[in-house]
């Protein structure tokens, strides 16, 4: 810590009191940076109770939890876990992707439950190379998804904001169009005001009945009723998810469905994760205090 | 062409019995009773030119004697250690296989598993529908794949599919067969031993042979370490599977994903109830397109032989 700086956090045993009424209590006051570890709500109010403050860093990629248009008002800088996350992200899209087509989760749990003997061969799964795969999100993760899966011979087109002139891939303006030309749709983006729901019903039926929709990204991408309705009905093939509306709750009806994969928001839980990250915010702080561009800003 | 009879020994997948059925005439083994198959071969005998063979389905010395007419053994598979292959070669009968169509497939269960015993995606999985990420919160962490050194044994086809794709994830590829081939990329190890040492992830991806039975044993398993992965997508036999499981329960292997077994489907009891493998039942080539192209190319040899024509995947 450089001299002159002090650090304070929320006691563990004060956890049940709010932010604002912690912060009456302690000496948070005259922070400048306020980092915030996993998701909790950094609200306009709890900004506003802390006058003095420069920097918000998140230690996630997505920065959903963060009042944004509250930064942008005060002038506070917000920084995320840039590219620390982008490997694990993409290795268990990859994954995961991998796990629904063959059904490897279904398949673990037949072999563990001794029904390979009787049961007889398994049921056949679906290829994975060659597959036609949309990326939502050609960002840190979504390109790295897109490299993985171009090794596996699979066809990789995009969807973002705008067409990245650098990639190899093809661009498709809508989301519903990409999932229509799609077998695999990989969600990788952030969860904004304009992408929250981006899969609806309509996308799943463009995305079809052998189609398989794999989330890395928020569950909030996706209209999770609709998912659910969606698998049962058939309108989609199967699902890979690692991100749900509102964790840690899961739809219960999905655990009785082979055809989906369910991860507990683990794909960038690594202990080489975890250091990149603890390095960038070290990073981000030193460049903060030193008067330096940060390393990893959040466009506001 | 229906004066072919084709002997098929196991309904092993519908496109391929019924084009048999529509191109030949199809003698199927299992119509007979189990303990009549004998006699059933015996009525049968100087009728059957052909046999499609299934790996644990096989076309041994005594199943070849039996058939005084055989002329070609099709194998519904790559690998042909099924195959009486001596015996066919003495009797001039032509042995086919399915070569190329299933490398895809292999190669992407392998690093799939690769990916799904590292991460534990079965695991998260179980924990998940078991309900315990509410009642016990975060899922511990798990290690990174990308990076990792990738140890493969055997850079046939299926082992250069493996390659290319763990390449992507920027992990280091090792590996070991008998020659050393001329690839710039990769590092070659002359043993197994050294190449599991150098290796953070061991993939089977040879042939199984009098030489690469039990290619991993314990000694091999102890160069991998207790931070290293075995992954399995060759044939059972090639891992001492005893010293496999106590390698793994005693903790001196960090973790294995595996589709194949020494004696399937039978799958020693005490792998289920560890947490650091990924089990599944010999799935490596089972997608409907890879089994429909392998029926064709059956079927292709089958006709290329009728014809007198080059056969498209000769073994003999």
């Amino acid at each position: 810590m450089p001299p002159g700086l002090s650090c304070s956090w929320p006691t563990p045993s004060s956890r049940s009191l709010s932010w604002t009424s912690q912060l009456a209590t302690v000496s948070f006051l005259s922070a400048r940076a306020l980092l915030t570890v996993e998701l909790p709500a950094v609200t306009a109010e709890l900004m506003g109770a802390l006058s003095k403050l420069e920097l918000v860093l998140a230690s996630s990629v997505g920065v959903d939890h963060v009042d944004l248009a509250a930064c942008r008002r005060r002038g506070i800088a917000v920084t995320n876990a840039g590219g620390a996350f982008s490997d694990d992200a993409a290795d268990y899209a990859v994954g995961l992707v991998i796990a629904a087509l063959c059904r490897v989760a279904a398949a673990d749990a037949y072999v563990r439950r001794g029904s390979w003997p009787d049961g007889g061969d398994y049921p056949l799964a679906s290829k994975v190379s060659g597959k036609r795969v949309g990326v939502v999100g050609l960002g840190n993760i979504g390109s790295r998804i897109a490299r993985r899966l171009a090794a596996f011979g699979c066809a990789v087109s995009y969807n973002s904001r705008s067409p990245k002139p650098s990639a190899a891939y093809e661009f498709v303006p809508t989301v519903r169009d990409l999932a229509a030309a799609s077998d695999v749709l990989v969600l990788s983006c952030a969860l904004t005001e304009e992408t929250r729901h981006v899969v609806n019903r309509e996308v799943m039926e463009a995305l079809g009945k052998d189609g398989v929709l794999v989330n890395v990204g928020r569950g909030g991408l996706v209209d999770e009723p609709e998912l659910v309705r969606c698998l049962q009905e058939g309108v989609i093939g199967g699902a890979g998810l690692d991100v749900f509306e509102s964790e840690p709750d899961v739809p219960p009806e999905l655990f009785s469905m082979d055809n989906v994969v369910l991860s507990a928001h683990r794909a960038v839980a690594t202990p080489e994760s975890i250091r990149g990250t603890i390095e960038l915010v070290a990073g981000n702080l030193d460049a903060f205090f030193a008067g330096k561009p940060l390393l990893s800003p959040v466009e506001l | 062409m229906e004066s072919l009879s084709v002997l098929l020994l196991h309904p092993v997948n519908a496109y391929l019995e019924q084009e048999l059925d529509r191109r030949f005439r199809l003698i199927r083994l299992w119509d007979s009773p189990p303990d009549g198959r004998a006699e059933f071969l015996r009525a049968n005998a100087s009728a059957i030119r052909a046999v499609v063979a299934y790996p644990g389905y096989s076309a041994l010395a005594a199943l070849i004697d039996a058939l005084p007419s055989l002329e070609i053994v099709a194998s519904f598979s790559v690998g042909i250690d099924h195959v009486d292959l001596p015996k066919c070669r003495e009797r001039g009968i032509r042995v086919t296989n399915t070569p190329d169509v299933l490398t895809d497939d292999v190669a992407d269960l392998a690093v799939g598993l690769a990916i799904a015993a590292l991460r534990r995606i079965p695991q998260a999985d179980r924990f998940v529908r078991a309900g315990l990420w509410k009642a016990k919160g975060d899922y511990a962490l798990t290690t990174r794949f990308s990076g990792k050194r990738v140890g493969i044994i055997g850079l046939g086809r299926i082992g250069l599919a493996i390659a290319t794709r763990v390449e992507a994830f920027d992990c280091p590829v090792n590996y070991y067969q008998r020659t050393k081939k001329d690839y710039p990329n990769y590092t070659y190890y002359p043993s197994v031993v050294e190449l599991a040492a150098n290796s953070d992830i061991l993939v089977v991806a040879c042939l199984l042979s009098e030489q690469t039975r039990h290619i991993v044993n314990r000694e091999v398993m102890e160069a991998l370490g207790p931070k290293g992965v075995l992954i399995n997508i060759g044939r059972g036999p090639h891992v001492d599977e005893p010293e496999l499981v106590s390698a793994l329960v005693e903790g001196r292997l960090g973790g294995a994903g595996l589709d194949v077994f020494e004696d399937e489907p039978d799958v020693p009891e005490s792998l289920f109830t560890l947490d650091n493998v990924v089990l599944v039942p010999h799935m490596g080539s089972g997608t409907h397109e890879t089994r429909k192209a392998m029926a064709d190319l059956v079927l292709g040899n089958l006709e290329a032989h009728v014809l007198k024509k080059p056969l498209l995947t000769p073994v003999i």
